[in-house]
């Protein structure tokens, strides 16, 4: 049995495309200027791991970390 | 024709498009696919001694590298032309370089955020379903002047404020400027001036009654040293919201129909499959990316292994980026259910387009109306396709029938 994923969005990085927000509203929230964040500490609750990973394959800027603990 | 004086002479057409590109050149404005990949399997950044001295990245890395340069690369001027007049009339933030650039962009992205976007999003469906009343009951039309043409122009003229029955003075601006401005100066400059006498009427109206607008927000903007923008920074915005946001989509929704007209299986896919909308939009965006930027190099650097010299401009090609096969399987295909999709059709880095939730929702809905009132139509095979030319790619005339084929 795997580990839990974590995910983060590098602020350094976004630039508010927010391909993520649109494919995991479950997982990413936007700020007033549009940027994403993820939600909470990051934790992907069990179910959701494939739209962690969507995420991260589609975030031009390569802004999104997904590590399993 | 333009009877300016600063008109310049016709380009000799192309017979080497690795040394010697000119992205205004018929076959390119026809279809530029075979030969990106032409100049793309040569070498990874390509230059012209046209427009000047030029570049071009040809691959998805080349351009990621350039975009996300700004020591190198200036966007002091982002439309690759004939001529480098002085920069005269900025647009900010999309001609500004750090550190100018974050606090001009700042302001204008609360306004263009996807929550903003869904509550313009019934005006933009009334406006869909208003252009097609006019046109469904001949059987055909002209997608592109009919119907693509004028739905982006009247969503940001509603949300500037300024009426929508202007939008022909504003086409017809934005084609002064991004068509017949690479190679004619004198059209370029009257309508930016034309454009900003037109702004700063509506700027000095909302002095003394204020509206519930984008430009009163522009108006009422504190810049990073908490003063009130001054006018020309007002005004430079609205001309970039204006220009930037209107032949971009018109573009973007018109290639999207081009692509549904001639492939029946996707348009039935759509239809019975509505949760495809997303992934089929961004596929579209990738395959038909509207939109190339400019760059101008400052300082000498190597992208790619490619040594890139100052005194050059840069044609910073995100559509080629996106047709690279070394970032997208089947580059070429048009796939709706696309998985994986990094595409730059919005730009790369701290130029990301600050429309692209306004162009997203505008494309979702002007080809979900379009698909509920016209399931079924094609190319009318007596009419021709015309592609717009320079720096933002999309059909400017596209006759089509409606109903199956017989």
């Amino acid at each position: 049995m795997s580990g839990k994923l974590k995910i983060h969005v590098d602020q350094d990085k976004c630039q508010g495309h927010a391909r993520c927000k649109s494919l995991a509203p479950e997982l990413f929230k936007l700020d007033e200027f549009g940027n994403a964040h993820e939600i909470g500490d990051g934790t992907v609750p069990a179910g959701l791991e494939d739209k962690a990973y969507l995420a991260r394959s589609n975030c031009p800027e390569i802004a999104i970390e997904v590590t399993e603990e | 024709m333009s009877d300016s004086a600063s008109f310049l002479p016709e380009h000799p057409p192309v017979t080497d498009w690795v040394n010697d590109f000119d992205h205004t050149d018929p076959r390119w404005t026809e279809n530029p696919y075979p030969i990106w990949d032409e100049m793309r399997s040569a070498s990874p950044v390509v230059h012209t001694n046209r427009f000047l001295g030029c570049y071009m990245p040809t691959t998805y890395e080349a351009v990621r590298e350039i975009a996300h340069d700004t020591e190198h690369f200036s966007s002091r001027r982002v439309i690759v032309r004939d001529v480098r007049p002085e920069i005269t009339a900025k647009a900010p933030p999309i001609t500004s370089d750090p550190p100018e650039h974050k606090p001009a962009k700042q302001l204008l992205l609360p306004p263009f955020t996807p929550d903003a976007m869904k509550k313009l999003e019934p005006r933009v469906r009334a406006i869909c379903n208003e252009l097609i009343d006019e046109f469904i009951a001949d059987g055909k039309c002209d997608a592109a002047a009919r119907y693509t043409k004028h739905i982006p122009v009247r969503a940001i003229a509603h949300m500037l404020g300024i009426p929508e029955k202007d939008s022909d003075l504003f086409i017809k601006w934005i084609h002064e400027i991004l068509e017949l401005g690479i190679k004619d100066d004198g059209a370029l400059m009257r309508a930016v001036h034309e454009m900003t006498a037109y702004f700063a009427g509506h700027i000095e109206a909302r002095k003394n009654n204020p509206t519930d607008d984008l430009i009163t927000t522009l108006m009422n903007a504190r810049g990073p040293d908490g003063k009130p923008l001054d006018d020309g920074h007002v005004l430079g915005s609205l001309r970039l919201l204006l220009i930037a946001g209107i032949d971009t989509t018109w573009s973007a929704i018109g290639a999207s129909l081009w692509h549904l007209a001639r492939t029946p299986s996707d348009r039935e896919r759509l239809i019975k499959e509505p949760e495809l909308m997303p992934t089929a939009i961004e596929e579209f965006l990738r395959a038909y990316s509207p939109v190339t930027m400019a760059r101008e190099v400052m300082k000498e650097t190597t992208i790619s292994g490619c040594p890139v010299k100052p005194g050059n401009m840069v044609l910073l090609s995100f559509p080629a980026a996106n047709r690279d096969p070394a970032m997208f399987p089947d580059a070429g295909k048009v796939v709706i259910d696309r998985k994986e999709n990094r595409h730059s059709a919005f730009g790369l880095g701290i130029h990301r387009c600050v429309g692209s939730n306004l162009a997203r929702m505008e494309m979702t809905v002007a080809i979900e109306e379009w698909l509920k009132r016209i399931p079924d139509f094609r190319l009318d095979p007596a009419g021709t396709v015309r592609w717009s030319e320079g720096t933002v790619r999309g059909p400017r005339q596209m006759p089509v029938l409606f109903g199956k084929a017989n």
